[in-house]
């Protein structure tokens, strides 16, 4: 890669070609500030429209401020991005977005997380010269899992490029022009009628509050202080490694013991880990597999735990609904479970037992309202709420999180393994079906269940693993763009996985739409996934197959696993959707 | 607290001739890079249907292999591009600059108070759909009203009246 002379802020600096002034000032710890600029770096994922203005500084030579993210340095360019010129540039673009924005800023979702209102903060704004006209549309609060207020757009285009380029969902588009433009699905229509899959990756990038998630916390509240209800909770693995950093903890940190102290004092009657859910769905899931292979079934097999991934093929790829795993997702089986053995042993009326899940993720608060998972009118989830939603509960029951000292969960169905806690990392799941398939197919003990072929970041990864005399063929991807690929692969026949491992979120779960805000730091993510691998590590038992509980669950309750009993409680099916 | 305005919706409309739709196709099939001719296409489409509802662009959709929510994007981004049904003529008001600075708002103020319809809207005998326009590229008859394709240049106020009873008229 050639270099490049470059003066910057009066330094001599030489940069390489190619590089962005944006990036030769952050080498050099300039800070320019930027609000559609994303940049998920390892990922990449680059949104670079230059459609705010607000990372503009003065170039020689040049008559207008160029915007620094999109223009890429020249040599001999003399760059400034402290002069009055630059500076006020940069102030009027900021004084611009605000002057419609609306200013409830005190009651809106974002208020602290909002990427404009600490610009605004950053930028030293006290005034706002003009004062705009307001755009008055209705907000779309028509699906379960996320609402979307186009009067706090700011058309920097984040969630278009995570929905049409790295999703490809092709959901959401700008609509109209100049003032009255917007981001928004086709004709449009409410989200609930699009092919939305729900995976928030809109609202994870969103700087506003013009997509943020349909909030469920009061409904908790309510079945908490309802005192017929018998109120049970779940939280799903990456939720532990994640809610630290609403608390000032390090991304990464494992607060389990934590957390469950925390639940106790909000009051909920039983504690419980998603991730007995999905010890529960290894045993299911891998039996499955093993009787694909055995009995010359549909192959591959795909996971099925990701319900952003389930919507998406349902719309999609129509003709393929035979090729995921039946297996319902973890909080799902649990549910099931909680609301009839659970109910069972406890000798509790299931009709007064309400199950409230803790996810990482908006598309499980669409899951458990699917009609199919609401069995005899009776949900077997009731409530979802998100990471976020559960540290501002906290946060509004005075609960000093930090100082928490660690609980336990329930002592009933309270055992997990390790292969359940990575269930949260992109290869997770499938190295957890190849601890338990291994195993089950070779009669053996695996000695190493440490699969490292099956982790990483990247975006599609092929895998082999020896079982006995047998090559079993793995392939995962994360990100729906990337699962898109796997799936045309499979639609023309080339084919040649017998397992992939799909999740709809860059990293898997850790990267959810529910999860603390990463506002572009791609370091948190990698963080918590590597706390996942260590928690994992950490287990005295790390196959699913070995959790006491769930041997139990199925002598006293479930018979055969993948048997009918099985296939009434912890099954599912598909439904063909249309694309639009 | 401001009444919401509710977001224009594309309007639907059930038994489109099919023999428009077999029309459409034909052109569609003629053009070598469809995607990168979507706006002839919607050009066509509008011709055909005289407006743009959410089947046809949907149906643009599917044939051209793009995603629906593309189509809608360009469509509402253009003001040529109508998703509402017309009227049997078009007023368009010039509200480009030069238009504007020489009053083709009060001229559009009139229009729809003589209508009594709103931007974009027909009238209630299905007569007349106004609509405002970004610059039609005759400035120097600022400012411009044009009905269907036929351009009235330097109108003033008082005209206004008296070209929308020529219509009303003619029928």
């Amino acid at each position: 890669m050639g270099k490049i002379n470059i003066v910057f802020n009066d330094m001599k600096l030489e940069v390489d070609e190619g590089t962005t002034i944006l990036e030769a000032a952050k080498n050099i710890g300039v800070h320019i500030p930027t609000l559609c600029h994303l940049d998920l770096e390892g990922f990449g994922i680059v949104n670079q429209v230059a459609s705010c203005r607000v990372c503009v500084v003065e170039v020689e030579g040049r008559e207008t401020l160029v915007p620094s993210c999109a223009e890429k340095v020249y040599e001999g360019m003399v760059i400034h991005s402290d002069s009055i010129k630059a500076m006020s540039g940069r102030r009027m673009a900021v004084e611009l977005l605000l002057s419609n924005h609306p200013k409830d800023c005190l009651s809106c979702a974002k208020n602290l997380e909002c990427e404009l209102q600490s610009l605004a903060q950053e930028l030293g704004i006290r005034d706002i010269y003009w004062e705009g006209e307001r755009l008055k549309y209705k907000k779309d609060t028509s699906t379960f899992s996320l609402i979307k207020d186009p009067n706090k757009c700011v058309m920097c285009r984040r969630c278009e490029t995570m929905c049409n380029e790295v999703q490809t969902c092709n959901i959401l588009s700008a609509v109209n022009r100049g003032f009255e433009s917007f981001v928004g699905p086709a004709f449009n229509m409410d989200m609930a009628d699009s092919a939305c899959t729900f995976c928030g990756q809109c609202v994870a990038v969103c700087p506003t509050a013009a997509l943020t998630e349909m909030d469920n916390t009061t409904q908790v509240w309510n079945e908490l202080v309802n005192p017929k209800k018998h109120v049970v909770v779940q939280i799903a693995p990456a939720v532990r490694v994640a809610i630290g950093e609403m608390f000032g903890l390090e991304p990464g940190t494992v607060t389990t013991g934590k957390i469950v102290t925390a639940l106790r004092k909000l009051g909920f009657d039983g504690v419980f880990d998603t991730n007995f859910g999905a010890d529960l769905t290894i045993i299911e899931e891998a039996t499955e597999l093993i009787h694909r292979i055995n009995h010359k079934g549909t192959l591959p097999m795909l996971t099925s735990c990701c319900p952003a991934w389930v919507k998406f093929f349902e719309h999609q790829f129509p003709d393929l609904l035979d090729i995921p795993s039946t297996c319902k997702s973890p909080q799902i089986m649990f549910g099931a479970i909680a609301k009839t053995y659970y109910a069972q042993k406890k000798n509790i009326n299931p009709e007064s037992i309400s199950v409230v899940s803790i996810m990482p993720c908006l598309a499980k608060k669409a899951e458990a309202k699917r009609p199919e998972l609401t069995k005899d009118e009776q949900s077997n989830v009731d409530i979802v709420i998100t990471t976020r939603e559960f540290g501002r509960m906290m946060k509004s029951a005075g609960i000093d999180f930090v100082n928490l000292p660690d609980g336990e969960f329930d002592k009933m169905m309270g055992e997990s393994t390790g292969a359940s806690i990575i269930f949260g990392t992109t290869g997770g799941v499938i190295e957890a079906a190849v601890r338990t398939a291994y195993e089950w197919l070779t009669d053996k003990e695996l000695e190493d269940v440490n699969f490292k072929q099956l982790r990483g970041m990247e975006g599609i990864r092929e895998a082999s693993v020896f079982i006995g005399e047998m090559e079993l063929k793995i392939g995962i991807a994360h990100g729906l763009g990337n699962a898109r690929k796997l799936l045309e692969d499979i639609q023309s026949g080339k084919s040649k996985f017998h397992a992939i491992e799909i999740m709809a979120c860059p990293g898997g779960c850790i990267g959810g739409g529910g999860q603390p805000y990463h506002h572009g730091n791609m370091e948190i993510l990698r963080k918590r996934q590597e706390a996942l691998y260590v928690d994992d590590e950490n287990k005295v038992h790390r196959k699913s197959h070995e959790n006491q509980e769930i041997i139990k669950l199925y002598k006293e309750f479930i018979g055969e696993p993948y048997g009918k009993k099985a296939h009434e409680l912890l099954h599912t099916h598909y439904v063909a959707r249309q694309k639009i | 607290m401001p009444k919401p305005i509710s977001q224009k919706k594309t309007y639907s409309i059930d038994n489109l001739p099919k023999e428009k739709f077999d029309l459409l196709d034909e052109y569609i099939g003629g053009i070598s890079d469809k995607e990168g001719s979507l706006i002839h296409i919607l050009h066509k489409a509008q011709e055909l249907f005289t407006f743009l509802p959410m089947e046809v662009q949907l149906h643009i959709a599917r044939k051209v292999d793009i995603p629906a929510s593309k189509v809608f994007g360009v469509a509402s981004f253009y003001s040529y591009f109508t998703s509402n049904p017309v009227g049997k003529h078009t007023i368009s008001v010039c509200m480009g600059t030069a238009c504007f600075v020489r009053g083709s708002n009060k001229i559009f103020d009139k229009l729809k108070e003589l209508l009594e319809v709103e931007s974009g809207e027909t009238t209630k005998d299905k007569l007349f759909t106004l609509k405002d326009v970004r610059c039609v590229g005759a400035c120097g008859l600022a400012p411009i009203i044009m009905v269907d394709d036929k351009v009235y240049g330097r109108v003033k106020l008082e005209d206004v009246e008296g070209i929308v009873k020529n219509y009303k008229d003619g029928e």
